[in-house]
């Protein structure tokens, strides 16, 4: 018996929805949950009627290992965080320090701190990008996005012999001045970058496939993204206008002029988007920041290099390229943290993984993640 | 806002929080008991703190003490909840119900601390294994790979 193409009749082998429930085990090792992550993902023919993330395969133990070293021990331990983007968490942790133990930080160390993390923003977009391409099979992009990243990467090579794990921001300032002629490579990498992004958003937002993954997929409203606590493109992407550089300034944020990009729909393709307009923000920073920048001393002097810093507590933030990245210290007085908390961005955004697979397809799955950006050495700690 | 325009603000509204809040270092911390957190942090809710961004715990000598971190965005203000509960039967009750934020980061502390939160909807452990024995932030945890580094004074 044939039965015409599109009628019911062709599928009448197909499972019942609401009878069979089928349990699928994403990940850990899956190439597209962006580390390892795992997903117990309950579908409904290919619906997905429950995700579940299982997350802890990173697990070190940091903020235990915290309590066992010296205050300066603990910055390259930051470094493993977000591997992704570890000027940020190097610098909320020093911002910590610096709160508890009183120490003020020279102008200029400031602006460099302000010049890396923005260049780190352009470097972890571009990956977020990119993969977020790749996941939707648009593997161009992919190539396109890394090569830029690759450029920011390159700086902080010949700023601090590192390409991953910098180990630049320390208590009381950075550790190194900027080499001969970096300012003029970092403005040519601005102007590049600038038609690069160009370029991403032709080949990439304005295709029609990118659109059709994107559009209207693991949409968050902005009472939730509130709620459950998102921050960074994730809130914004859902017109949540909520950016601590802008709304809860730090350091030397209040002397820049720069937009805060904001989605309306709260889809997968606005957060993506978000991530793009955000690095036309960096270069804009980037630029004031090396032309407001004068010379001067980079680091506190004298400073000890056992930190001892007054019984109590501190909690600062900054906003990474995922959101509020917070560190909360405990001093007892001694030269060791008694207590160290990362409050991850990475870990609060993907608690909304459940709630945005929701009702999608389960190769949707894959772009809600990718979206949410998580990077699983942050989320896991 | 700044901590003593906070303040007013909390006392004008809600007169019988006003004794227990605090300012240390520069930070608006609101002291209270285990039997009155869920009201105290349902009152800042209403006050317009619609972010709970840190729920963690640190532990001291004598007790635990859970912090809570909350922020108002309408107001750019911050402040702290602080509740110590007891070492040998730690219980309190979860927050998840007025934010959501709380039900990953409650259910780390009950990983890292063994602190109780009634009422969570799916409280289990989240990083470590869920056949692990212990609670790895607690500074009475021992583990034979556990090493003391040495002193450097």
């Amino acid at each position: 018996m044939t039965a015409e193409i599109g009628s019911d009749a062709c599928f009448t082998n197909r499972i019942d929805p609401g009878v069979d429930e089928l349990v699928v085990n994403v990940g850990p090792s899956h190439p597209s949950t962006h580390g390892v992550c795992r997903v117990i993902v309950h579908l409904d023919g290919e619906v997905v009627t429950k995700a579940e993330p299982v997350i802890g395969y990173l697990h070190r133990g940091i903020e235990k290992m915290a309590e066992n070293r010296t205050y300066l021990q603990v910055v390259p331990l930051t470094d493993r965080l977000d591997y992704v983007g570890s000027m940020y968490a190097n610098w909320a942790y020093c911002r910590a320090v610096e709160r508890l133990a009183g120490i003020q930080v020279p102008e200029r160390a400031e602006y460099l701190r302000v010049i890396v993390c923005e260049m780190q923003r352009i470097a972890s977009h571009m990956m977020s990008l990119g993969s977020a391409a790749a996941d939707t099979g648009a593997a161009t992009m992919f190539i396109y996005a890394f090569d830029q990243r690759e450029r920011v990467i390159e700086a902080f090579e010949e700023l601090c012999g590192a390409r991953l794990t910098y180990n630049y921001v320390r208590p009381g300032g950075v550790s190194f001045e900027i080499p001969e002629g970096w300012t003029e490579r970092v403005l040519q990498f601005c102007r590049d970058h600038r038609e690069g992004l160009e370029q991403m958003d032709r080949l990439f937002f304005g295709n029609v496939i990118a659109k059709d993954r994107m559009k209207h997929i693991g949409v968050l409203s902005p009472e939730d993204a509130v709620a459950w606590g998102a921050s960074g493109p994730v809130a914004r992407g859902s017109g949540v206008n909520w950016d601590m550089r802008k709304h809860d300034p730090y350091s030397v944020y209040p002397r820049f002029d720069f937009d805060v990009p904001t989605g309306s729909n709260g889809d997968c393709y606005d957060r993506a988007r978000v991530r793009l307009f955000e690095c036309y923000e960096s270069c804009r920073i980037i630029e004031q920041a090396i032309s407001q920048m004068h010379p001067g001393p980079i680091r506190t002097p004298g400073l000890p290099r056992l930190l001892a810093p007054r019984p109590g507590d501190a909690y600062d933030h900054i906003e990474s390229a995922r959101g509020a990245l917070g560190v909360y210290l405990v001093s007892d007085g001694s030269v060791r943290p008694y207590r160290m908390k990362v409050r991850s961005p990475a870990f609060c955004n993907l608690a909304l993984l459940p709630l945005l697979a929701e009702g999608h397809m389960l190769s949707d799955l894959v772009v809600i993640l990718g979206s949410l950006d998580p990077v699983f050495g942050e989320v896991d700690r | 806002m700044n901590i003593a325009a906070l303040r007013e603000h909390l006392c004008a509204t809600y007169p019988d929080l006003c004794p227990l809040f605090s300012i240390e270092f520069g930070d608006g911390v609101l002291s209270v008991d285990p039997d009155r957190l869920l009201e105290a942090a349902g009152n800042l809710k209403d006050l317009g703190f619609d972010r709970l961004s840190v729920v963690t715990a640190v532990d001291r000598p004598t007790h635990f003490e859970l912090v809570y971190r909350l922020y108002a965005r309408p107001m750019s203000a911050a402040v702290f909840i602080k509740c110590n509960v007891d070492r040998e039967n730690p219980r309190v009750h979860s927050l998840a119900g007025l934010w959501p934020a709380a039900l990953w980061q409650e259910r780390e502390t009950f990983d890292m601390f063994g602190i109780i939160f009634e009422g969570h909807p799916d409280l289990r452990r989240i990083l470590l294994p869920d056949d692990w024995e212990g609670y790895p932030l607690r500074k009475d945890y021992q583990d034979e790979t556990l090493i003391r580094r040495p002193d450097y004074i």
